[in-house]
C-alpha cells in the first residue's frame, strides 16, 4: 500500500472533536523521512492535538491516519513528575526503552545535561528537565520525532544550540520530524515544510511560499511576517557591519 | 511447621506485604489512595456474598473489586461528578450494601470484627498456598508489564506515543490491585487494606532516591510491619490488622525523623 519508502505518517482530512466542538478539522498532512515539519499558530489553535493525531495518541473523528513508523519518540509540551515519585535522569532516560549507561551518558552530552544524570527530576530547572526530554527523545532513536514546544524554558544560547541538534539529528537518524514552535526564525530558516494552524490549515507550504501568504500575515500581524521575510531576504547576501551589502 | 496458627500468620502476612510492595508504590505515585480503598470496603460485599453463596471468598471479594472498578470508568464517562465523589459513593455503598446483607444472613454466625480488622487465628494453610501462589502470579504479570505502567505512571501521552500501550496495562494494574485486595482481606481486613499498601510505600518515599528502591524499602518496611505487628497482636491480644498499621505508622514516624533534624540543622 505505501509506495513511497520516505512516509512516516500520513493524515488525511483530519479533525478531533470535543463535546461537539472542533478543536481542529480538515487537517492533511505528510511527514518524511528526513524532513522536518512544522506546526505554528497561535495558542488554541490545535497544534498539539495535531501532534497527537500523528502520535496515534488521539483518534481522528474524520478522515483518515496511515502511520508506518516503527518507533516514535515524544517531546510532550506539559509534563509534571509527581513530587511522589523519586525519578532521577537516568531512571527518566530508560523510561520506555533500555539503553545502557554509555549511550546515556552521551545522549545527555548532547543537550549538555549529563553531569545531572543522578539528579532527581523534580529538582531540576525548567530549562534543565527540557534538555532531558529532548535527549531522551533522541536517545530512543526514533524514525519519528515529534517535539512540542521543545525549547520552552531554555535560555537564549542553549535555544540555538538545541535547534541545530535538532536538524542535525534529523540527518543523523534520517527521521521525519514534527515540530511545534514559536520560534519563527527557526522555523523559517531549517524546516522544509510550514504548516499554519487556526482549528484548520491556514496556508502550508515551503517556509519561503508562506511568508508571502496572505492568511500567514493575517495571522502572525504584520509585525512577525514582516521580521521574516526579512530574515528570508538575509539568506540571499550578506550585510557589512554598517548594514551596506556584502559584495 | 504450619501447625502453629502464629507461624501461618506470619508467613501470609510476609507473602502479602511483598507483593502489596510495588502495587503500594504505584497507588501512591498515581495518587489513587481513594481508589484502594474503594476497593477494600466492596470488598466486604465480597466476603458477604462469598458466604451466602458459599463460594471462596478471596475469589469473591476479587471478583467484586473488580466489578466495582469497571463501574467507576464507567460512572465516569456518564456523569459529571468528580473521581473522589465517585469513589466515596462506590466505597460506602457497597460498604452498606455488604453490611445490611450481613443483617439478612442471620442463620450464618459472622466475626464482623474478624472481617473489618482481620485476624490472624482465620488463616489457615490454603490461605498461605493462596497468598504466595497468588501474590507470585500478581508479581509475574506485574513483572511483564512494568514498563509501561511505569512509563504511564510518568506520562499517559508519552507512553503511549511510544508504543507502550498503557491502556491495557492500567486495566490489568486494577485487577492486580482487586487480587492483592483479595490475598490480604483475612489478615488485615477491609477496613485498613489500603493501610497496609499506602503506609510502606510513604515510608520508603521519605528515604528513597529512586523508583527501584523505593519498592524495596517499600517491601521490607511492610515485612517488618508485618512481622512486629503479628507479635504485638498475640502478646496484646490485639486485631492483627490495626496492629500492623499501628506498627507500620511508627516506622513512618521513624522515617520522618532524619528529615526533621536535617531541617533543624539547616536552621542553625
Amino acid at each position: 500500500m505505501n509506495k513511497n519508502n520516505d512516509l512516516l505518517v500520513r493524515l488525511k482530512d483530519c479533525g478531533v472533536q470535543k463535546s461537539s466542538k472542533w478543536i481542529v478539522k480538515g487537517i492533511s498532512l505528510e511527514i518524511n523521512k528526513g524532513k522536518i515539519v512544522t506546526l505554528i499558530g497561535p495558542n488554541g489553535s490545535g497544534k498539539t492535538t495535531t501532534a497527537k493525531m500523528a502520535l496515534k495518541i488521539l483518534k481522528s473523528d474524520e478522515g483518515s491516519i496511515e502511520n508506518y513508523s516503527k518507533k516514535m519518540a515524544y517531546v510532550p509540551q506539559k509534563i509534571s513528575i509527581d513530587w511522589t515519585m523519586p525519578l532521577r535522569v537516568i531512571d527518566f532516560m530508560n523510561l520506555t526503552s533500555n539503553i545502557n549507561k554509555e549511550e546515556i551518558i552521551e545522549d545527555l552530552k548532547l543537550t549538555g545535561v549529563q553531569h545531572l544524570m543522578y539528579n532527581e527530576i523534580h529538582n531540576l530547572s525548567g530549562g534543565e528537565f527540557q534538555r532531558v526530554l529532548i535527549a531522551r527523545a533522541i536517545a530512543k532513536k526514533p524514525d519519528l520525532l515529534v517535539l512540542d514546544e521543545p525549547v520552552q524554558g531554555v535560555d537564549f544560547n542553549g535555544e540555538i544550540a538545541l535547534y541545530d541538534l535538532i536538524k542535525k539529528i534529523c540527518t543523523k537518524l534520517n527521521c521525519g520530524i514534527l515540530l511545534i514552535s514559536h520560534d519563527l526564525h527557526f522555523v523559517m530558516s531549517a524546516t522544509d515544510h510550514v504548516i499554519c494552524l487556526n482549528g484548520h490549515i491556514c496556508c502550508s507550504g515551503s517556509p519561503n511560499s508562506i511568508v508571502k501568504n496572505s492568511s500567514y500575515i493575517e495571522l502572525f500581524g504584520e509585525h512577525n511576517a514582516a521580521t521574516l521575510s526579512l530574515y528570508q531576504h538575509e539568506h540571499d547576501h550578506s550585510h557589512q557591519t554598517d548594514g551596506s551589502v556584502k559584495n | 511447621m504450619f501447625d502453629d496458627f502464629f507461624i501461618r500468620a506470619i508467613f501470609a502476612g510476609v507473602g502479602i506485604a511483598i507483593v502489596s510492595g510495588p502495587l503500594g508504590c504505584l497507588v501512591i505515585w498515581r495518587r489513587l489512595s481513594y481508589f484502594g480503598d474503594t476497593l477494600s470496603h466492596s470488598a466486604l460485599l465480597g466476603v458477604t456474598l462469598a458466604y451466602s453463596l458459599s463460594i471462596n471468598i478471596a475469589f469473591s471479594v476479587f471478583v467484586i473489586s473488580t466489578v466495582v472498578a469497571l463501574l467507576l470508568v464507567s460512572l465516569q464517562k456518564r456523569t459529571k461528578l468528580a473521581g473522589d465523589s465517585l469513589l466515596g459513593l462506590l466505597a460506602h455503598s457497597t460498604l452498606a450494601i455488604g453490611l445490611v446483607l450481613i443483617g439478612f444472613l442471620s442463620y450464618i454466625r459472622f466475626d464482623l470484627m474478624g472481617l473489618l480488622f482481620g485476624d490472624i487465628l482465620a488463616v489457615t494453610t490454603a490461605d498461605i498456598a493462596l497468598v504466595w501462589i497468588g501474590g507470585g502470579i500478581i508479581l509475574i504479570i506485574l513483572y511483564f508489564i512494568w514498563k509501561s505502567l511505569f512509563s504511564a505512571t510518568v506520562n499517559y501521552d508519552l507512553s503511549a506515543a511510544e508504543g507502550m500501550r498503557p491502556e491495557i496495562s492500567n486495566f490489568i494494574f486494577t485487577l492486580l490491585l482487586a487480587g492483592v485486595i483479595a490475598l490480604s482481606i483475612k489478615m488485615i481486613g477491609a477496613l485498613l487494606i489500603t493501610g497496609l499498601l499506602l503506609i510502606p510505600a510513604a515510608i520508603a518515599r521519605n528515604i528513597s532516591s529512586s523508583p527501584r528502591q523505593m519498592i524495596l524499602i517499600t517491601i521490607l518496611s511492610g515485612i517488618l510491619s508485618v512481622v512486629v505487628g503479628l507479635f504485638a497482636s498475640l502478646e496484646l491480644n490485639t486485631s492483627s490488622g490495626p496492629s500492623i498499621i499501628v506498627v507500620a505508622l511508627m516506622l513512618f514516624i521513624i522515617s520522618l525523623l532524619p528529615l526533621e533534624i536535617r531541617g533543624q540543622l539547616q536552621k542553625r
